[in-house]
Parts: C-alpha cells; sequence; structure tokens
C-alpha cells in the first residue's frame, strides 16, 4: 500500500506517534485504575483523566500557537511550557 | 448496586472507529502532513518548517476572515435567537395551525445551501430581483455586487431566513412539553406574562437554547456556500469569511501548505469553541 499521497514526515510521525501513546497510555492507566478518577478541581467543574488529557493537548496546542505568533524564541521552550502546564492540570484541574 | 463493567462492549465501538479514522482521522493527518511542506503537485513535497503557521498568525488576511467571521457569528446569533423565541411563544399549541406552522418553518431547512444563495442572489438582484428593484425604486442604494454594507445585510438577512426555523422548532419542543399544571398555577399566582415567561418558559427551554446556539455558532462560523454563491467573498473581501478564505488559498491558488496551517488553526479555534459550549452545557444540567 503506498501512502505517499500522505506526504508523511519524520517530525510529524514523531508527533502523531507520541499522541497515539498518551492516548494507548491512558488506556493502560484506566485499566490499572478503572473509573476515570473523576474530582472537582479548580475549573469548578468534574473532570476525569480523559477530560484531563484533551484540555493539555489543547492548551498546548494554543500555548505553541501564541509562542510562534508573538514570542520570537526557540519553539522548544514552548515546548517545555506546554509540559509544565499539563503537569499542572493533571494535578489541579 | 455496583456497576458493571464489561470492557468486551468497546468491540461494538469498532465500526465507528474505522469510519471516523477513513473519514477523519487519516484527512486530519495528511493535513497536518501538508502544513509543515511546500509542493508544486505530482506528489513532490519540500520540507517548509513552521513558516506557514508563522505566515498565517502574521497575515492581517487571516485576522481579517476571523473577525469578520466572529461578527456575522455574533451578529445572527443576536438576531436568530430572541426571534425564534419569540416566533416559538406565539405559534399555536393546539388546533390545524399546528402542521401548518410547523410546515411552513421546515421549509426553509429543507432547502440546500446552494440553492438558497441562488434565491437570494436572484432575489436581491438590482435589475431583475424583487428585493432589488423594490429597494431600488424607494430610492435606497442597494446592491449587494458593489455595496459593502448591502452585501453585509443580504448575508445576515439570508442566514436569518434560513436557519430561524431551527431555533422556532427547537424553542417550540421546549414550550409544548411544559405541563399545563405550571401555567395554572401561574395564572392563580396572578403571574404577569413577563413573569410566567421568566420563571416557566425561558428555564424550560434552557437546555435546546443552549443546544440551538451551539448549533448556530458552530454552523455559522463555517458558514461557506450561500455566502459563495451571493457575493463569492465580495465586494473587494468584505464577506470572505474563514472558510471562504481557505478554498480560495487552497484550491484557487494552489497554496497547500498555508492553507493546511490555517485549516489546523481554523480546526483548533472551532475545538475550543465547541468545547466551551459543550462544557457549559453539560455542567449547568449538572447543577440543576
Amino acid at each position: 500500500m503506498n501512502f505517499s499521497w500522505m506526504a508523511w514526515t519524520m517530525p510529524t510521525a514523531i508527533f502523531f506517534v507520541s499522541i497515539f501513546a498518551l492516548i494507548a497510555a491512558m488506556g493502560v492507566w484506566e485499566y490499572l485504575r478503572p473509573g476515570g478518577d473523576p474530582r472537582i478541581g479548580v475549573l469548578r467543574f468534574e473532570t476525569t483523566r480523559g477530560d484531563r488529557l484533551f484540555i493539555s493537548l489543547l492548551g498546548s496546542a494554543f500555548i505553541n500557537l501564541a509562542w510562534l505568533g508573538l514570542v520570537d524564541a526557540n519553539l522548544w521552550w514552548s515546548l517545555a511550557l506546554s509540559g509544565v502546564y499539563a503537569v499542572l492540570v493533571f494535578r489541579y484541574v | 448496586m455496583d456497576k458493571t463493567w464489561n470492557n468486551k462492549a468497546w468491540f461494538l465501538v469498532l465500526p465507528v472507529l474505522l469510519l471516523v479514522g477513513f473519514s477523519a482521522v487519516i484527512p486530519l493527518m495528511t493535513v497536518v502532513n501538508y502544513s509543515v511542506q511546500d509542493t508544486f503537485g505530482n506528489n513532490v513535497f519540500f520540507w517548509a518548517g513552521l513558516s506557514w503557521f508563522e505566515q498565517v498568525l502574521n497575515s492581517s488576511r487571516f485576522h481579517d476572515a476571523l473577525v469578520r467571521n466572529l461578527v456575522f457569528s455574533l451578529t445572527i446569533l443576536a438576531i436568530e435567537i430572541p426571534l425564534g423565541i419569540f416566533i416559538a411563544l406565539n405559534m399555536p399549541r393546539k388546533g390545524w395551525g399546528v402542521p401548518v406552522c410547523l410546515v411552513l418553518m421546515a421549509l426553509p431547512l429543507l432547502i440546500p445551501w446552494n440553492v438558497v444563495g441562488t434565491i437570494w442572489q436572484v432575489f436581491g438582484r438590482v435589475d431583475i430581483g424583487l428585493l432589488g428593484r423594490t429597494l431600488a425604486a424607494m430610492g435606497i442604494d442597494y446592491n449587494y455586487a458593489t455595496n459593502p454594507v448591502a452585501a453585509w445585510v443580504t448575508v445576515v438577512v439570508m442566514d436569518v431566513w434560513h436557519w430561524t426555523s431551527l431555533v422556532v422548532l427547537l424553542c417550540y419542543a421546549g414550550l409544548v412539553s411544559i405541563p399545563d399544571a405550571y401555567y395554572q398555577a401561574a395564572k392563580i399566582d396572578g403571574a404577569s406574562r413577563w413573569s410566567v415567561f421568566r420563571y416557566i418558559q425561558l428555564p424550560k427551554m434552557h437546555r435546546v437554547l443552549l443546544i440551538a446556539v451551539l448549533l448556530r455558532f458552530m454552523d455559522s462560523f463555517m458558514i461557506y456556500t450561500e455566502p459563495f454563491v451571493v457575493t463569492g467573498g465580495g465586494p473587494g473581501s468584505t464577506t470572505t469569511f474563514l472558510s471562504i478564505d481557505l478554498v480560495k488559498m487552497a484550491i484557487g491558488q494552489f497554496d497547500l501548505g498555508p492553507a493546511a496551517a490555517m485549516s489546523i488553526i481554523y480546526f483548533l479555534i472551532i475545538l475550543l469553541l465547541s468545547w466551551i459550549f459543550y462544557t457549559v452545557m453539560t455542567n449547568y444540567d449538572a447543577r440543576r
């Protein structure tokens, strides 16, 4: 099967493998500790682990876009900032 | 009673996952791949990094289309929601008027988008259209092909004509589900018309109204066909909304890289807004 029309590159492949690995890891986490760990955090509404992953990924996308549009510095910094943001989301949201 | 956990049921979701995979995930992956490359055709691609994203994020063309789209969505919501509630409140609840009104309300929803655009394009023409000729005879300077205000008015009125019915039908469904006992109690208490609306009808319509706002906002934010048929995004670029701009860039100019980057930014904005609406809706219900 020829996938050349999808125009794969190594960085985008790594990006998607990371996303799928995160989702798979969430599946394993759910298998080990079922129930989704629902709780009410700083946003004052109930979130599960899946919600927190979604908020982390969506927020990270906007952090990187804002960095790209507003800050003239290396994008690795915004990736690190996204990591910190994700940790905070999983800890407090 | 303990909840039964049976993960075998997840296999029943597999067909949907396959369908979503082929119709959404694989195309989205391809768009992401395109967004970091440049091409001149023949499946030959050149690495461009994140330059297309930087270009789109700093382009006034994208900013203008985004602002236009937000203004359009907020304008049609400000008109369609109150108008839809008003019409639903005044529709008959019994008798032969009910099916007549329901069919009349459903008619605009059954017309395809491009046909709606064609209807309004002809309707508004100054030379042959009923609306255009009437306004011209009244001395009003109306020409959607040359006047930006006229173009905006036409596009907004067209959307209101097409989609207010949806709000009406949703509100009407909410209203007819209110038991008569509520109205009888209000009558005994001597409640005013406004109090009945504020404390009985509006709370009962709240859920359907949130759905109506979500549907209308998302749909208007992605609007393409109707304004494209009527104005083609003009005059100039005054009615060029995000989707029209995107198609111009991708198909008109064959700038697949910048168009893919713009698609992803557009998708993320819609995803964020949908999530906010969904969260507000579900949490409001949970609190009630």
